[in-house]
């Protein structure tokens, strides 16, 4: 294979890395003199440039490739995810233009730009390698971003935090890998499957003659170091502690691509390895007929973050933290995706992880113009929010309904064909049915803590005076934001039909 | 059902005429509410219908929590998760019956042919009538009734009251007990002397009945009156259900159409006639005011309006409930005898209402607070909206066949085969 081969498949990568690159000089060599919003203005242009070059470029030339063993695996599938990565980094920067609180404008920028890079390169990996390198460089990214508020202490601590739990949770992943790789003597995912399934699997037969499949404590020890590993990445519980600080602490763009982006980019890989890389192995998560394997233990870890995330989102006075608590028991019930296996489960997952990226991205925003003005983004700051700004409540009002699950919008839709997959994934006997209906219970209790921030939006009396917009590109960043969600909530055809299609060219 | 929802609706708007404060906003929460009612009773396939049945919540929080009075944010909270709550049941329901069914389809009639396994009938069945009975006010999850009614602004709980909790009581029929006719059948084992859901269910709405009347008995509050009435009068719909004979079912749609008119009428007089001139429901206030000469117009609505709640020949809600008592007779007698009990009770507090209301004079203690002397008169479009709602219980009242045609034939279809077959067993 040729490097201009190569080269070529992995082109979108590679604008973007240029488009980094490129805002990075301009920023040092051009762009000094100037105003900070005009410098932000200009290296936003460049990287929204450089994203549609690469979402132009995969439209255009759609190629099918599997270079070295799954090294970078290219086919309609992750092409499809990669766009959604690029389309949700668009909207991270087009909500970054507004929003003054670094004088390293370059930088940033570039750093939102190689964090893309690094989630793009995870989606494309079937090796666990450069899984875990791209995850790295993901990871990496994001703890600067994170700490990007330097005038502010609590994003120092936010990002030490997540640097903090993040170095642990890769240490964890990097010795499952090596455990991984001394069963299979390969990093392939597939590989490892094979060696899993005829080495690692010991037949024992009973006293009464009953034959029972047991996992070998080895591999059983891998799994759940990948488990502990990409449960940090997803905020899973008992590995979401750093979520809270980080969504609260972060700079608001840096929190809504940590939301978005790294949440579809996380949940696909987890996925993957889950699926491809563990085949053979899920065991039934079935209610007092469990069987070992990975799928019982991301059950009760799903369980714990619908109930915990929930519940404790139920009291928080912080909007941001709420957002946060809010994303863990979502990422609770992505969870649940995971579990229903490749097949099934894959296409109602990613509509459910993109769908949720794009309201929790437009919640963050609406968020960041409330902050600017009000200087903070306790509950009590929404108030009366609806005279003040109506396109913005109205938005708000999307985003929030669509994360409680209220049809007609596209978290209603989520969460039916997300469940409905679940169910139908441990056969006839609705195996997860207790998963399901814990789930749906805790979503009906979720309304209660979303409708506390439309009632200070809706209902709560105004406190201060109307000023004037201070941002008008996010408000409107945030019009197509919410009509995306209306318009993927009445027509989830959209969205469900290619991925049905891409998923059927990736042969799953 | 949909000629019921037309006609609160429209009497609705008449009665917020002169709403000043927010009156856009208002109507389009208004609008959306009652597009999700109509799509409730048009849907056939199950997951339209979960969607307009939840797409209605979300209105009725927004039109309580900020034209509503009486303690409004706890209101409307409450009803919120109370209706969001019921639809969860359900939608666990449905999702089970998808998906052990196999099918592509989502529509009733498919589902309804699948041959569910009795155990499995045995919990969904329970699950979605429950789920859907909450929003009935099914006991003992009605307490979101009462205070919802009473939070709402006037045109919000005659929707609420007169096709909201029709809602439930039509989820209860055409989704949980078609879907699942079998799960009313017995459990094969006797608890406390009860031995099928039919039988729980049934003790439920009873209850409901008779504690919905007796406590509407002691309100201070016109409005509590009138809101815990509504749950002795759906719990009725709910046992008219349960009997699983023609009589029983017939006269329980009967019932949801009358009450429908009737509440919507009351709550008419009560929160915009008296309350928006008066500024005051309780009822021991009102004894002040001598409101049976101030606002005759009020007093003759609320007359009419009591008279055919408490089922007097002549008035819808008498053939209902006479059709509801027969049904029940048939298949359970005690129970049959206590709900008769129960239109008993809502005789007294009626008149008790009534009596407080409109009809007492003044005792010389309050005189001194005795009512403003400048009530506005009673405005077009009030009596018009009052008219029509007068008029289309009279007519079921006296010509209770004009509806029982189009029901009747109804329960003919295949669809309650089995659950009438059921009822035999």
């Amino acid at each position: 294979m040729s490097y201009l081969r190569l080269l070529q498949l992995a082109a979108p990568e590679t604008i973007v890395v240029i488009a980094a690159l490129g805002l990075l000089s301009a920023d040092l060599l051009a762009l000094r003199g100037l105003g900070r919003p005009v410098r932000r203005i200009i290296c936003a242009l460049i990287a929204c440039a450089g994203c549609a070059a690469a979402i132009g470029w995969m439209a255009v030339l759609p190629e099918q490739a599997n270079v070295m063993e799954g090294m970078l695996v290219v086919d309609p599938l992750t092409r499809l995810v990669k766009i959604g990565l690029l389309v949700l980094t668009v909207f991270t920067v087009l909500l970054s233009v507004e929003t003054d609180f670094t004088p390293h404008v370059g930088d940033y920028f570039a750093l939102v730009l190689f964090g893309t890079v690094g989630m793009m390169f995870l989606v494309s990996a079937e090796d666990l390698l450069m899984i875990f390198i791209s995850l790295e460089l993901t990871s990496l990214s994001l703890y600067i971003l994170t700490a990007f508020d330097k005038r502010n202490a609590q994003s120092t601590e936010a990002a030490l935090k997540y640097f903090l739990f993040g170095s642990v949770a890769a240490a964890f992943t990097l010795f499952g890998v090596s455990l991984l790789y001394g069963i299979a003597g390969s990093t392939n995912l597939g590989e490892i499957a094979r060696a899993a399934a005829s080495h690692a699997l010991r037949v024992a037969v009973g006293e009464d003659g009953t034959v029972r499949r047991l996992i070998d404590p080895l591999l059983a020890g891998a799994i759940v170091m990948t488990v502990i590993g990409f449960g940090f990445k997803v905020a899973a519980v008992p590995f979401h502690l750093w979520a809270p600080d980080a969504y609260q602490g972060a700079p608001i763009p840096s929190a809504a691509l940590i939301a978005s982006g790294s949440k579809v980019a996380g949940f696909f890989i987890f996925a993957k390895v889950m699926t491809t890389g563990f085949a053979g192995l899920e065991g039934s998560g079935a209610w007092q007929a469990a069987r070992p394997g990975w799928v019982p233990l991301l059950a009760v870890l799903a369980a714990a973050s619908i109930v915990l995330g929930n519940l404790v989102a139920l009291v928080q006075c912080s909007v941001r933290r709420l957002l946060a608590y809010s994303a863990i028991a979502h990422a609770g019930y992505m969870l649940l995706g995971v579990m229903s296996g490749a097949g099934p489960g894959l296409a109602p997952l990613l509509y459910y992880a993109l769908t949720y990226s794009l309201s929790a991205i437009g919640a963050f925003g609406v968020v960041s113009i409330v902050q600017q003005r009000a200087g903070a983004d306790r509950l009590e700051d929404f108030a009366g929010l609806s005279r003040r700004a109506p396109a913005l409540s109205f938005c708000m009002l999307i985003f929030m309904l669509s994360l409680a699950g209220i049809p007609p919008l596209a978290g209603f839709f989520g969460k039916f064909y997300l469940f409905s997959a679940a169910l139908g994934a441990g056969g006839p006997h609705l195996g997860l049915l207790w998963l399901v209906s814990l789930a749906i219970v805790m979503s009906a209790v979720s309304l209660y803590y979303y409708l506390q921030v439309l009632k200070q939006i809706y209902i709560a009396q105004a406190p201060a005076a109307p000023g004037p917009n201070p941002a008008p590109v996010a408000e409107w960043t945030l019009v197509v934001l919410a009509g995306g969600v209306v318009a993927l909530g009445c027509a989830p055809g959209l969205l469900t039909e290619s991925l049905a299609a891409a998923l059927r060219a990736a042969g799953v | 059902m949909l000629l019921l929802t037309g006609l609160a609706a429209i009497a609705g708007v008449l009665f917020s005429w002169n709403l000043k404060h927010r009156a856009k906003e208002f109507f389009a929460f208004y609008l959306v509410l009652i597009g999700g009612v109509y799509g409730v009773f048009l849907s056939f396939d199950l997951f339209l219908l979960l969607v307009f049945y939840e797409l209605a919540i979300i209105p009725k929080y927004f039109l309580i929590a900020i034209w509503g009075s009486t303690r409004k944010e706890y209101g409307a909270m409450k009803l919120a998760l109370y209706s969001f709550g019921g639809s969860a049941l359900v939608f666990i329901g449905l999702l089970a019956a998808y998906v052990t069914a196999g099918a592509k389809t989502m529509s009733l009639l498919e589902l309804a042919r699948y041959p569910f396994a009795q155990g499995f009938q045995l919990w969904a069945f329970p699950l979605t009538f429950v789920g859907f009975g909450i929003l009935a006010g099914l006991w003992p999850f009605h307490t979101w009734a009462p205070t919802g009614h009473v939070a709402a602004p006037t045109a919000a709980s005659m929707l609420l009251a007169g096709v909201v909790m029709k809602l439930g009581a039509y989820g209860c029929l055409r989704v949980a007990m078609t879907l699942f006719p079998r799960g009313l059948d017995e459990w094969g084992f006797a608890v406390l002397g009860l031995t099928s859901w039919r039988g729980l269910l049934s003790l439920l709405a009873v209850i409901g009945i008779v504690y919905g009347a007796t406590v509407a008995l002691v309100q201070r509050n016109l409005k509590f009156v009138i809101g815990y009435s509504s749950v002795s009068h759906m719990g009725f719909v709910l046992l008219g259900l349960l009997t699983l004979n023609p009589a029983g079912l017939n006269g329980a749609v009967l019932q949801m159409f009358s009450h429908g008119l009737i509440a919507g009428l009351l709550f008419a007089v009560a929160g915009r006639m008296v309350y928006d001139r008066t500024h005051t429901l309780e009822l021991a206030q009102l004894q002040g005011m001598q409101l049976g000469r101030l606002l005759p117009f009020a007093a003759v609505t609320f007359v009419i309006g009591s008279v055919a709640s408490m089922g007097l020949p002549g008035f819808s809600g008498f053939v209902a409930e006479l059709q509801v008592l027969l049904g029940a007779w048939r298949a359970f007698p005690v129970r049959g005898a206590l709900a008769g009990l129960g239109i008993l009770v809502g005789v007294a507090y009626s008149l008790r209402a009534l009596q407080m209301a409109f009809f007492s004079e003044p005792r010389p203690a309050m005189a001194g607070s005795g009512a403003p002397a400048d009530l506005a008169p009673i405005s077009v479009p009030e009596r018009i909206g009052a008219l029509v709602l007068i008029g289309a219980s009279l007519l079921i009242g006296l010509w209770p066949q004009l509806l029982l045609h189009l029901i009747a034939p109804s329960f003919a279809s295949p669809l309650f085969g089995e659950l009438l077959k059921g009822a035999g067993r």
